[in-house]
């Protein structure tokens, strides 16, 4: 691997400039004329505008511009939309209401903007948006999924009756998969509920709308994981300008979790209020407006039933699903319920039948989209809760229960499309149990209990899709977009080397481990590689990067392009040293005739490229090369996460005492990054599972968690030290074998971890988060 | 935030009379309350007064049985001070558990009990202690100092210049933190002295912190912790909102209670 190559413990390049506060995030650019951006935003979570009045604002200190939405749809701006097309059951379309940039007509949750102020300064652009007068006739509003799927419910879109989007299915047939529930010795059912979550990056989202009058050309700099996605919707779909006369540059940016991949309406509005008032504009969220409007994640309710034969094997699975979509759908929300999370449903087991109804349902709350894991987590805690509290129903050991059920011939067809390519769930979860000391537990739990405390131990076994996807199959399931990667390897004539990727990286560590590839390859250090992405002036085409695609996809698409600068560099280098093409190896940044002491550098290599002096016959100077990488299949990352807690029975405080995470994720390109990965989403999904809930109130539609006093973030010492070990079974759907990592911490976590909690106290309809108070509330009703 | 004008003030005297100059103006100390609010754009003071470099309303002297903690004294001052450790360890303890080491660095006592937010924790020190608030015209009793959620009896104009109190016997101070904001969801302070045993509770009360006769009466028997294990507290003068119930506050009055005796 050499020190450098992939399998090495490189210490992040990127680091640097972040830990010296020299990253470049948008707020911190700056250009001249440049003014600020504040938003007119909704109080109330429904009612009919009836009139905008901005004269007010008009006439104050700095003031530049008061633009509403009329002005927006006059000037032909289009609605934002959701890229994905999911069909009910019934052969409709998914009924998607208008979400326009700024709200005309009228506003569906509390924080939808109405207008906006650009000014001097941003102190005197938020005085003047306090002093824009919107005269509002409040409607009722309506928080719950459940609820507002019921008669006598406010309609919150006209083209969505009774609130419902879609109501879709998949899997087996349902008469079926009843019968085959029918027929079981045994059957748990659970109610499972998924809190919904605020995204919370570090850097809260920005904008800055540069219009240049003179080519007629819009400069976008953006908090997005996927600059070209930007682009492409903002033009094909806004009608904010021509793909060629837009540029979209994501500089660094500071985390994303899914909740930057979506186009808001603030961009938007950046772009068009610079044309309209000359200047560059600039907006940067603050967290209450970061509370209000990020796309939150998850809030799903669920009921399910899992079926077993007398021999505990699962004979069937039925899961009803109502996803809460918020007041719009926003860029991939239709996706995330469906084809993200229903596929999921077999888990690691062998299950021949499943049947999956998911509703999607219109409230009067932010619009709700991917987070971190988007759709997997869901299901991960949804089975997982099950088949424990079936485990402890049949009265047989968690282990013994999902080992049985364990699929172990690959490739597994499950019932819900996903063909499974490579694993070994034994593996994990045997690594995990040994690591926990699963067996030494019962002395554990003794000893806690003399102390007065409560010890619980539990586990989850965990699969996700990654290296999302191979771009006709997620085109036939309605998918907007292919999902490949592009790259390209530009061989500089002094031998350093830049790549180009369509991959984003807002935190995971891209700069490093795609230089490892190239390391690797030529031997050459890092160093002298960089990686350039973000800008779609400099990168022609991407995706960007959620769903754990930037190893899987991103790097293939590296591979295929240094494949091809491989074969001329070897050409080259063949001719230089009057050997054989096929004799030449290229290794420790020199290129060597095999079996000789003939070598020449590499950066000679390059040299010969550009000068072009003494080519094969017929080759074009120049040594760069881009290729697209379209995947196979998914890929299947698993694993098996053991959590042990300790709670005390008074206060109903959780103390996790052990967190064991056993991962397979094909081959490794940089553990210590990787690790970091499975730390920073495992304490993800420990906030879900302890901590986090958005709060509304059910009522008036206010959103009661608005800041850090009322949302509660994972902090460091509500967190064990973890212990993370990798299996490998390799991908065998791409050239690295590698699986992806990004999202596995956040997916496995929570129901280990709440099957832990209901462990200690023998409840098992416990609801996350497990508040100290919630978790009192269950004890003090057992006692 | 709305602009505003700054001024430090040199006396206590300057600041009143600084302050008294506009009718929209606010006094500071640490800021670790009142600017966070006027980022949000919650509060609007044309003024901002800074109390901080006022020099008699600095430090902490302990003399003729009596302690003394300056108004602009930082909580980090409080929780490390040798003086404070050895007078009444559980008040060095109770600052050490306020916020963050940021927060501890710049927040005051006088800030803190000026404010009294209902989950805030010095106030159930200061009726916990029988503490007097001396402020620039009179001394206030604690018992008298807190009027309601962050309601005190001080004028608008009034600067508290420092909180004095007769060391304790005995005192201790357990606190449940708010899993989002660690402030208090509930937090009791005991003190045995010579005023008998009193009992402060703070972040449960539904009109903010309050003493717990019940549970005062109970202890001035017999200062353990079983003597109040079954003194319960009615839940219908209790917080309830979505970190917790009054149901749930009411039982942690009893376990922090218990807890700080043991502590004491
Ligand atoms: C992140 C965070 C966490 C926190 N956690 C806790 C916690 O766990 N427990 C806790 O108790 N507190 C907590 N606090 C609050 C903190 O203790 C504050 O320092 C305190 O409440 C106010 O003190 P200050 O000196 O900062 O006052 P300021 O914010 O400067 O002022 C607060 C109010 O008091 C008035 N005032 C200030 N000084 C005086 C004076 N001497 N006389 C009269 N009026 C005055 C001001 O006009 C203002 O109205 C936290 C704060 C933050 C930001």
């Amino acid at each position: 691997m050499g020190v450098e190559g992939i399998g090495a413990r490189v210490e992040r390049k990127e680091d640097k400039r972040f830990l010296t506060g020299k990253g470049r995030y948008t707020d911190d650019m700056v250009v001249p004329g440049m003014k600020y951006a504040a938003f007119v935003r909704s109080p109330h979570a429904h009612a009919k505008i009836k009139s905008v009045d901005g004269s007010t604002a008009e006439g104050m200190p700095g003031v530049i511009g008061v633009l509403n939405g009329q002005q927006m749809l006059d000037d032909g701006i289009g609605n934002l939309i959701c890229g994905w097309m999911i069909h009910s059951k019934d052969g409709s379309p998914m009924k998607m209401g208008a979400w326009r940039p700024l709200a005309h007509e009228t506003v569906r949750y509390v924080g939808d903007a109405v207008a906006v102020v650009v000014a001097d300064s941003i102190d005197e652009a938020r005085d003047a948006a306090e002093a824009v007068v919107v005269d509002y006739e409040e409607l009722p509003a309506v928080t719950e999924a459940a609820t507002a799927l019921t008669g006598g419910q406010p309609q919150i879109h006209p083209e969505a009756g009774g609130n419902l989007i879609y109501d879709w299915a998949i899997g087996t047939d349902v008469a079926e998969t009843d019968a085959a529930i029918a027929a079981a010795a045994h059957v748990t059912e659970m109610t499972i509920v998924n809190n919904r979550l605020s995204p919370n990056p570090m850097e809260p989202r920005a904008a800055l709308g540069i219009y240049d009058g003179a080519e007629d050309h819009y400069t976008c700099y953006t908090t997005s994981q996927n600059p070209h996605v930007a682009r492409l919707v903002m033009s094909a779909f806004y009608n904010v300008a021509p793909e060629n006369k837009l540029r979209v540059i994501a500089p660094d940016v500071g985390g994303g979790f899914g909740s930057k991949i979506f186009i808001y309406p603030e961009e938007i509005v950046c772009l068009w209020a610079s044309k309209r008032t000359g200047v560059p504009v600039k907006w940067t969220s603050d967290r209450t407006e970061a509370f209000l409007t990020d796309a939150h994640g998850r809030d799903h309710l669920s009921t399910v039933k899992m079926a077993f034969d007398s021999d505990n094997r699962i004979t069937a699975l039925k899961v009803d699903t109502i996803a809460n979509f918020g007041a719009y759908m926003s860029l991939f929300s239709s996706s995330v319920p469906t084809y993200l999370y229903a596929t999921l449903l077999s888990g690691q087991y062998d299950i021949p039948a499943i049947h999956a109804n998911v509703r999607a349902v219109y409230t009067n709350t932010a619009p709700v989209d991917a987070y971190r894991g988007a759709g997997r987590p869901e299901a991960t805690y949804l089975l997982e809760r099950t088949i424990e509290t079936a485990a402890r129903e049949l009265g047989v050991s968690p282990a013994e229960l999902r080992r049985k059920n364990f699929i172990r011939s690959f490739p597994h067809q499950t019932p819900v499309i996903m063909n499974y390519d490579a694993g070994d769930y034994e593996a994990s979860l045997e690594a995990a149990m040994k690591e926990a000391d699963w067996a030494g537990f019962d002395a554990r739990k003794a000893e806690a209990e003399g102390r007065g405390k409560k010890r619980g131990i539990g586990m989850s076994c965990y699969i996700e899709a990654c290296g999302i996807a191979p771009s006709a199959a997620v085109g036939s399931l309605g998918a907007g977009v292919g999902l490949w990667e592009s790259a390209e390897v530009r061989v500089n004539a002094v031998g350093t080397i830049e790549v180009l990727t369509g991959s984003h990286s807002h935190g995971q560590g891209h700069e490093t481990t795609f230089a490892q590839l190239v390391a690797d390859r030529f031997g050459v250090p890092i160093d002298s590689v960089s990686i350039v992405h973000g800008d779609t002036d400099k990168v022609q085409m991407g995706m960007g990067t959620y769903g754990s695609r930037s190893g899987a996809v991103g790097m293939s698409a590296i591979v295929k392009a240094l494949d091809k600068v491989e074969v001329k560099a070897k050409k080259i280098a063949a001719h230089l040293m009057e050997a054989d093409e096929s004799d030449i190896v290229i290794e420790n940044g020199e290129a060597k005739v095999a079996g000789t002491d003939k070598t020449v550098p590499w950066f000679q290599v390059a040299l010969a490229a550009y000068t072009a002096h003494n080519l094969p016959a017929g080759m074009e100077p120049g040594l760069k090369e881009g290729a697209f990488y379209d995947p196979s299949n998914f890929t299947f990352p698993a694993g098996c996460y053991i959590c042990e807690v300790e709670i005390d029975p008074e206060t109903g405080k959780t103390e996790i005492v052990q967190f064991v995470a056993a991962d397979d994720f094909g081959n490794i390109i940089n553990p210590m990054i990787v690790e970091g990965q499975v730390h920073g989403g495992i304490a993800q999904g420990i906030g879900q599972a302890l901590l986090e809930a958005v709060h509304y109130d059910p009522q008036t539609g206010q959103l009661l968690t608005a800041s850090y006093m009322d949302y509660a973030m994972p902090r460091a010492d509500d967190l064990p030290s973890f212990k993370v070990s990798h299996q490998n079974t390799p991908c065998p759907g791409n050239p690295l074998g590698i699986k992806g990592c990004g999202e596995a911490g956040a997916i496995g976590s929570p129901p280990a971890l709440m099957n832990a909690i209901t462990d200690a106290i023998g409840n098992n309809d416990l609801t996350m988060p497990a508040t100290p108070q919630k978790v009192w509330a269950a004890v003090h009703a057992a006692q | 935030m709305y602009a505003t004008n700054y001024h430090r003030a040199s006396s206590v005297a300057d600041a009143v009379h600084l302050k008294g100059a506009s009718d929209e103006s606010k006094y500071v100390s640490g800021g670790m309350t009142l600017i966070p609010t006027m980022k949000q754009r919650l509060a609007a003071p044309s003024d901002l007064v800074d109390l901080r470099h006022i020099a008699e309303m600095k430090g902490i002297t302990v003399s003729g049985g009596s302690v003394r903690i300056g108004a602009a004294t930082t909580h980090a001052e409080v929780a490390q001070s040798s003086d404070i450790k050895a007078a009444c360890p559980a008040l060095a303890h109770l600052a050490s558990l306020i916020g963050d080491p940021h927060v501890r660095h710049m927040g005051t006592i006088g800030g803190s009990i000026a404010n009294n937010d209902p989950a805030a924790d010095y106030p159930s020190a200061m009726l916990a202690l029988a503490a007097t608030i001396v402020t620039d015209r009179r001394e206030i009793a604690a018992d008298d100092f807190f009027t309601g959620l962050f309601e005190t009896a001080l004028a608008d104009d009034e600067i508290v210049v420092a909180v004095t109190f007769r060391p304790p016997e005995r005192a201790g101070y357990c606190k449940f933190p708010n899993p989002a904001s660690r402030y208090a969801m509930t937090g009791v302070f005991v003190a045995k002295g010579t005023d008998g045993v009193r009992v402060g509770v703070t972040g449960a009360g539904a009109d903010g912190v309050f003493r717990h006769a019940a549970m005062e009466a109970a202890l001035a028997s017999d200062f353990s912790p079983q003597a109040i294990a079954s003194v319960t507290t009615d839940p219908s003068d209790l917080l309830s909102d979505i970190h917790g119930s009054a149901e749930y506050r009411a039982n942690l009055v009893t376990v922090m209670a218990r807890r700080a005796v043991a502590a004491a």
